[in-house]
């Protein structure tokens, strides 16, 4: 498992700057790995470029769709604020999610555009012939040049929206392309496409209960050098709700984890095939919590197994 | 779309329950006074209803007209869609409710039966818990008086209105405007369901007893 460190520091300018130079030199940053040091944020390469993405980025279904609620933008605003200064790059939407994409941008343009942004969108319409159309629509709601990552939505037309995304990306106007499904849905054809096309990512649910995955999807994504975005990792809060009414295993500690929320986020990241686990929140306090989780110690082998048993019997 | 079968309901509830509840709050701030107009036409339209006369029908067809067709344009199209895409479509069947009122209530007149025996205290009992009741319902299971739902304004307390306003109604073109306040009975209770609201089970219930009572008219 190759594992790369960003260095957090506080100061917003002090971050951009630390990014900067995370880009141009991140051979230079990743010496000085190994295992990561407490105060650093977890990174994974992207298989197909070698850039690091840390790994808990942040969701946007149903909690940043609050419409005009400028009380709640502001709200959203914070937990994007938050999560850029505890290191955090990736932010996925869709333009499924209602005003999520423009609450996303809005957010942004009150953040001074933060130049770690790693932006995730997806096109989500058929016929396809409707796809640039859309996506020029969600680019317009981000208020970014480009987007850094968009993706097939549950493969939704996905044969005649690839081929756009990839003219896209072949003319620099998108930076990766990627397929998305949830809830187990759809396998089978998520592995023939990954078999089939160029792709950079793929997105799909994983987590301690829900692990259809492991068996052939996050082992293929290894074998094809894909990334592998992981949404639902708390099924949608069930999970959560689930096993946060008992207390934490005394060995929580061991694996550096201080909530359920992080124990459960560890297990994803440290599958190997995982790039960056999406959680979704509208507190402050939890994506700081949730950042918390992309750092050292992440479980072994045979922590992850402990894990998996103790919570498949809560 | 594909698996169609595999989707739950909250696959398709895109908001959280705060974010809903807060858009009545913000809307009803938005329009205040607006409100109190609201309840004197429903006040007005209850009036008319049991008073009868000659332009008594076609007088309550048109203020729910324009209550559907408010509704449409200020709740579910300037409002709702900012969260919910499918919020467009609804305020596409809300405005041809709207229409179909013009139509079969206003240019051609609907006939509504007196207000007493059984179907008659149906019908207007269902307009009279539109009106004074529905708006109670939210505070009653703790949600804020700001984000009260009142009949003309909100959809639920408006479709309420216009079943009880059925019930009372004879001949077969009443029957024409029962499937799009049925359907959104059947929409908002599944909406609220999913979001695990209290009074989930209220809009479902009150289109099955129009239904019923309905059902049981002598053509």
């Amino acid at each position: 498992m190759r594992i790369e460190t960003v260095v957090q520091i506080p100061s917003v300018n002090r971050r951009k700057l630390l990014h900067a130079l995370a880009a141009a030199s991140a051979a230079a940053l990743t010496a000085r790995t190994g295992l990561a040091r407490a105060d650093s944020v977890l990174t994974r390469p992207i298989p197909s470029s070698g850039e690091g993405l840390p790994v808990v980025g942040l969701g946007s279904w149903i909690t940043f769709n609050v419409g005009y609620d400028e009380v709640a933008r502001a709200s959203c605003a914070d937990v994007i604020g938050n999560f850029f200064a505890a290191g955090g790059r990736l932010i996925d939407s869709s333009p499924m999610y209602g005003s999520s994409q423009a609450v996303i941008g809005a957010s942004l343009k009150r953040l001074g555009k933060p130049a770690a942004l790693f932006s995730a969108d997806k096109v989500w319409t058929s016929p396809g012939s409707r796809g640039p159309a859309q996506i020029e629509t969600s680019r317009l709601h981000w208020g970014v040049p480009r987007f850094d990552l968009l993706q097939v939505h549950n493969l939704l037309a996905w044969q005649e929206h690839l081929p756009t995304l990839n003219a896209m990306k072949a003319k620099g106007q998108l930076r990766y392309v990627g397929i998305t499904t949830s809830e187990g849905r759809r396998h089978r054809e998520v592995e023939d496409i990954m078999r089939t096309q160029p792709l950079d990512f793929v997105q799909v649910t994983y987590n301690v209960i829900d692990r259809e995955v492991e068996a052939r999807i996050l082992p293929l994504a290894r074998e094809r050098g894909i990334a592998v975005i992981v949404n639902r990792p708390f099924q949608q809060g069930a999970l959560i709700e689930r096993v946060g009414r008992r207390p934490l295993p005394p060995w929580a500690g061991e694996i550096g984890c201080t909530s359920w929320a992080q124990l459960l986020l560890k297990f994803i990241i440290s599958h190997p095939a995982v790039t960056c686990a999406i959680p979704a929140t509208t507190s402050v306090a939890h994506v700081r919590e949730n950042m918390q989780a992309a750092r050292e110690p992440l479980p072994d082998e045979a922590m992850r197994r402990r894990m998996a048993v103790h919570v498949a019997a809560l | 779309m594909s698996e169609w079968w595999t989707y739950r309901l909250s696959s398709f509830l895109l908001f959280s329950p705060r974010t809903y509840y807060r858009l009545f709050e913000l809307y009803n701030s938005e329009i205040w006074p607006g409100q109190v107009l609201a309840l004197l036409v429903g006040l007005a339209m209850l009036a008319l209803i049991r008073k009868g006369g000659p332009w008594q029908s076609r007088v309550v067809a048109a203020a729910l007209c324009i209550a559907w067709l408010w509704v449409a344009w200020a709740y579910h199209y300037a409002r709702y869609a900012s969260i919910n895409w499918a919020a467009t479509y609804f305020a596409g069947a809300f405005a041809l409710e709207a229409l179909l009122l013009l139509a079969f209530g206003v240019v051609k007149k609907l006939h509504l039966r007196p207000c007493d025996g059984l179907i008659g205290t149906a019908g207007i009992g269902l307009v009279v818990f539109a009106v004074l009741v529905h708006p109670l319902i939210g505070p009653l299971v703790g949600r804020s008086w700001f984000q009260v739902e009142i009949f003309a304004i909100a959809p639920d307390p408006t479709v309420v209105a216009t079943l009880g306003v059925l019930v009372l109604a004879t001949g077969p073109s009443a029957w024409l405007l029962l499937p799009i306040p049925v359907l959104w009975c059947l929409v908002s209770g599944a909406t609220a369901w999913t979001m695990h609201s209290a009074d989930a089970a209220l809009m479902p219930v009150v289109a099955a007893f129009a239904l019923a009572v309905r059902k049981g008219l002598p053509s």
